[in-house]
């Protein structure tokens, strides 16, 4: 047992923990935002892929990280906007739009890499986003140091978590979202109008989305290659659900999943000769599907979602 | 701008649609082959050529058809019934597993007709099983299968890998990560000489007009269409809901896994994890192009193949890469499914 605790005592993993968490973290918030308005957002995975892929190639065209940031985020929202022009005034069903705007977006981000970057022996990289390492981080016990490892676009993710709270809870633009998710109709009788508040949302949502994605490029490795976001947005439409639609519990879930996955790849690591190295890749997606059977009777689904909303139509 | 419903259909708009559709989609991916600097309409003639222009190409095309077709049917089966089955990429790879666990021996020297029923029976049932956990998760305890079938593929797909490279590892294959070889008396015969086309093709057709049968003609298929309309009604009309849907999930599923055991029947032999580009999940793109219908499926299949494989060709002549493909069909599946709303309403300012 003692390979187990040696482990969970590594400060390594939980670095890792918290750097694996990121894209959970933006990928969950972002779905979350748009369910509550009533939206699946199921793009999230290849919009994910544009945002890593369009980061990556702005730095790469020179352009300042944070630009790269930018671009990845205008991008997702462009693909949010038309996600939610065929979803919320055209009503069309949003499993099938999203799954079209997956393919879309990640077809679209590997045929745009292949177009400015030819087949090379080994991908190109750029410089990443560099730990942050503030030298007051070192006077903050336990954490401190843990935090002083990661990257800039990681202090970003934790802080859309109280902001998304906040917005969600107690604004009255987090009132209008959750009203046109609970019940179009009666937010419309209170003077919300439901269709530009679904856009805005899917919008926003998508933006965080393609912000995941664009850490993977410019943080977590500093190339992009296809399939690079590996199911994480899938994984982020399951955490969703075990967030219960609430952005702290988003963070809580992202976290579980990232030391569970971080954990196994130590296991993998130490153990790797007797068990199979696939039983643990299958780990994080069978904990997934078992998050969702244990908590999809107790969450409570934004009773609109996934509903398309007409005028004067029931 | 609000939606009206129209009060008829009239025949020309339901034809001009989806031809609309696809000419917008191949408008909008020329102007992305003009990007990489290529003549566009020397593009399109290469696409065309690469999928109709030779004996060779038209038979490419049918091979690449075929598994589409069936996990195209399987889509369209299971979401003519609100079963959002994203699943069928994992239910092709479990099926394709299954046609090697059972067609690798022949312990009873099993003729060659009946071991190919029986292999593609073990692919069918191992699908079938693979969507029924899931609907059943969701019958059980209001799992979304959404997302529970589109993680199945992720695991499945793992699965593949560690049998290929454990228990089924072909031991000729030099280290090759490649399952055993099914028996010979389990691969499907070639229907065109020199060519890749087999005999999977007359099975993918046999089972689009099956399908359609089952679905139109029988009280199966009407209770199907009847839950997929509206739940709620249909459980107050008498109809079996759960079981309904426990069903359409052992068809759906059985098609793709079908689709997977014909691929190694048909043109592997063997399985690999790179036995589908995506078969799966082109088989939603076909479904939806064909407006769910599985007659209709046949023609988006081939139409789809078709895209990919002249895609193919092209990208190969003339330096574009061949992810253009994917990107015409995703692009077709958006723009008709704005046209089929568009056949049944109207936009009023």
């Amino acid at each position: 047992m003692n390979v187990f605790v040696d482990v969970l005592a590594s400060a390594g993993l939980w670095e890792a923990v918290l750097r694996i968490a990121t894209p959970l973290i933006f990928g969950t918030l972002g779905a979350l935002l748009c369910e509550r308005s009533g939206v699946l957002n199921l793009g999230i995975e290849g919009i994910m892929t544009f945002g890593a892929m369009i980061a990556w190639l702005t730095v790469f065209g020179g352009a300042n990280l944070w630009v790269g940031l930018l671009a990845a985020a205008a991008c997702g929202a462009l693909f949010g906007l038309l996600h939610a022009a065929m979803t919320v005034p055209l009503g069309l069903s949003q499993h099938v739009t999203g799954l079209g705007i997956t393919l879309l977006a990640s077809s679209l981000a590997y045929y745009l890499f292949r177009l400015a970057i030819p087949v090379q022996g080994t991908p190109p990289t750029v410089e990443p986003f560099q730990p942050v390492d503030w030298a007051w981080l070192d006077h903050v016990p336990v954490v401190g140091p843990l935090l002083a490892a990661q990257t800039a676009p990681t202090f970003l993710a934790l802080a859309m978590v109280p902001i998304l709270a906040y917005v969600l809870a107690a604004t009255p633009l987090g009132l209008a979202i959750r009203m046109t998710g609970e019940n179009p109709h009666a937010a419309e009788a209170q003077g919300i109008d439901p269709i530009a508040t679904r856009i805005g949302a899917v919008v926003a949502g998508s933006a965080l989305m393609a912000l995941g994605g664009a850490f993977l490029t410019l943080s977590a490795f500093n190339s992009f290659f296809p399939t690079m976001v590996q199911g994480r947005g899938w994984v982020s439409i399951a955490l969703v659900v075990f967030a219960m639609w609430r952005p702290w519990r988003a963070l809580l879930g992202a976290l579980l999943f990232a030391l569970f996955d971080a954990y196994q790849l130590r296991l993998q690591a130490q153990l790797g000769k007797e068990v199979p190295y696939q039983l643990f890749l299958m780990m994080p997606y069978v904990l997934s599907i078992a998050a969702l059977v244990v908590m999809a009777r107790r969450a409570r689904v934004p009773q609109a979602l996934m509903q398309p909303y007409r005028r004067g139509e029931r | 701008m609000r939606l009206e419903r129209r009060e008829t259909q009239s025949a020309w708009l339901m034809l001009a649609a989806p031809l609309a559709a696809v000419a917008v989609a191949l408008v909008l991916s020329g102007g992305l082959i003009a990007l990489s600097g290529a003549s566009v309409p020397e593009a399109f003639r290469r696409i065309a050529i690469g999928a109709f222009g030779s004996r060779l190409a038209i038979t490419e095309t049918l091979t690449r058809a075929t598994p589409l077709i069936l996990t195209g049917l399987a889509v369209a089966v299971a979401f003519r019934a609100r079963v959002w089955n994203i699943g069928a990429e994992g239910q092709l790879y479990l099926g394709a597993v299954a046609a090697v666990a059972v067609g690798a021996t022949n312990p009873l020297g099993l003729p060659a007709p009946l071991l190919v029923l029986v292999v593609a029976a073990a692919g069918a049932v191992a699908g079938a099983l693979l969507l029924v956990l899931p609907v059943a998760l969701r019958l059980r305890f209001a799992v979304d299968e959404v997302v529970t079938t589109l993680l199945l593929n992720f695991i499945v797909l793992l699965f593949v890998s560690m049998m290929i490279e454990g228990p089924m590892k072909d031991p000729l294959a030099f280290g090759w990560p490649a399952s055993v070889p099914v028996d010979d008396a389990a691969t499907l015969p070639h229907l065109v000489e020199r060519s890749r086309l087999h005999a999977g093709l007359i099975l993918a057709l046999v089972m689009a007009v099956v399908v359609q049968y089952v679905m139109t003609r029988t009280v199966f298929g009407l209770e199907a269409r009847a839950t997929g309309h509206n739940p709620a009604a249909a459980r107050f009309a008498g109809v079996p809901v759960g079981r309904t849907l426990l069903k359409v999930a052992a068809l759906s599923g059985g098609l793709a896994g079908l689709a997977g055991a014909i691929e190694v029947m048909g043109v592997k032999g063997y399985v690999t994890t790179d036995l589908s580009p995506g078969f799966g999940y082109a088989g939603i793109i076909v479904a939806m192009l064909a407006n769910l219908s599985p007659v209709g499926v046949v023609g988006a299949a081939i139409f789809s193949a078709a895209i990919f494989v002249g895609a193919d060709s092209m990208g190969r002549a003339m330096g574009v890469p061949s992810f253009i493909a994917d990107v015409t069909v995703a692009l077709a599946l958006l723009t008709m499914l704005v046209a089929l709303l568009l056949t049944t309403y109207r936009i009023r300012r």
